[in-house]
């Protein structure tokens, strides 16, 4: 965890990106508050937090007496919603710090198909 | 209970604790609420043992008010039973060996537990049949956390415990401290100066700095919440126009300051205008929030 953000955030991204990545698969468990409170050693209040933060979204839901479980559509619902952060969070840093470089579109886009196809 | 916990399990009010001309606690009014980790956090000397040692009955304001689970503390065993205070410097009759404390510890707390106790005691490997005179720093303060800890008094204070505990023993400590809290929700006062190692346990800050409580917040909201800005000096100088400033340094043309609570568009109108961003950590922030509340900001010229 890094220490300049929010840790229920960071906490809310990480289990975004296992779904995502589909280490935790739609209709699964996942872990308990304490579990994540103890795995990352954070507040269990931060913890619970960062759980309600994606039960709120609907990439989660509480099975009463039972636990948290990945909800059908998850996977794909947060995709959409990292897509649509991307251009933000990549596109644009990339841009200022190319510009500042004096790197060009053309440039840029050529250097982005090479690596692309390393 | 009748009412007992009203506001919180602690509520202070106007507190003040005069040493002659020293003010150790200078007007402190704040709460505790129930089943939370607090972390208590300032410089040496600032007024956090004098703080604790106020609010378990073992001192005399000088004035104002404390309550503890609603109550006075002083004299007041109602109160103090239910209350673990573990001292940075706590002394032992001379020929204490570690397995007297333990002893002797489940007549003072009724949760105590045996278990927990004697696991802690084989996590710390500490000795109980040696003299604690003869004990390591670090093994004193063994058997503060593990009497801390297995005692779950509903309110409990760590005064600086871990004075010669290595990493190893120091992350132990933090761990079971978690696992237990998890499972047995009790208040916990945890003094420290080791901000970064402790910053992620803990649910809100309090900050004492020459005796006043100068930060009074949730650990989450404070985390983040401020940012340093670097850039040349014209550029910082005009973002940050009027705002409250936290830390100004200057080096040749490049400026860097430290401002509170930016939103997402003043980010990227931050970005835009060439500067840098960069976080600042809980420890960083109580750092320049503690050595700059007295002096007046530095405007670079």
């Amino acid at each position: 965890m890094d220490e300049s953000r929010p840790i229920f955030v960071q906490l809310a991204e990480q289990i975004e990106n296992d779904i995502i990545s589909g280490t935790l698969a739609e209709e699964t468990q996942v872990p308990s508050i304490n579990e994540f409170a103890a795995f990352y050693r954070i507040n269990p209040a931060t913890a619970l937090k960062g759980v309600t933060m994606l039960v709120d979204e609907g990439a989660l839901y509480k099975k009463r007496g039972i636990g948290m479980f990945v909800a059908e559509g998850a996977q794909a619902q947060l995709k959409t919603k990292r897509r649509d952060k991307f251009a933000a969070e990549f596109v644009t840093p990339l841009l200022t710090e190319a510009a500042k470089l004096g790197i060009t579109s053309e440039q840029l886009a050529d250097m982005i198909r090479k690596e692309g196809s390393k | 209970m009748t009412a007992v916990i009203e506001g919180g399990v602690i509520e202070v009010r106007g507190l003040t604790k005069r040493f002659g001309s020293v003010r150790a606690v200078d007007d402190a009014t704040f709460s505790v609420s129930e089943n939370k980790i607090y972390g208590l956090l300032g410089r040496n000397g600032a007024g956090k043992t004098t703080l604790m040692q106020l609010l378990t009955g073992q001192d005399f304001a000088t004035s104002g008010d404390i309550k503890v689970f609603g109550q006075s503390p002083v004299e007041n065993a109602s109160v103090l039973q239910r209350v673990s205070f573990i001292k940075e410097s706590q002394r032992y009759p001379d020929d204490f060996r570690a397995k007297h404390v333990f002893k002797s510890a489940p007549w003072f707390f009724s949760n105590w537990d045996q278990d927990f106790a004697d696991q802690l005691i084989a996590d710390f490997r500490l000795p109980l049949n040696r003299r604690i005179k003869k004990m390591s720093r670090g093994q004193v303060s063994a058997i503060g956390v593990i009497v801390g800890l297995a005692s779950r008094a509903p309110l409990t204070f760590f005064d600086e415990p871990y004075l010669g505990l290595d990493a190893v023993a120091r992350q132990t400590f933090y761990d079971r401290l978690l696992a237990d809290y998890a499972e047995h929700p009790r208040t916990v006062v945890l003094s420290t100066h080791l901000i970064d190692e402790v910053s992620n346990l803990l649910e809100h800050v309090l900050v004492i700095d020459e005796g006043r409580i100068i930060i009074d917040e949730d650990a989450e909201t404070l985390r983040g919440s401020a940012t340093t800005l670097v850039g040349t000096k014209a550029a910082v100088d005009g973002f940050v126009g009027s705002r409250e400033v936290l830390h100004r340094d200057a080096i040749g043309g490049l400026a860097s300051v430290t401002v509170m609570g930016l939103t997402a568009q003043e980010r990227t109108d931050a970005s835009a205008a060439g500067l840098e961003l960069a976080p600042v950590s809980l420890q960083q922030l109580i750092i320049r929030r503690t050595n700059t509340s007295e002096k007046e900001f530095e405007v670079s010229a």
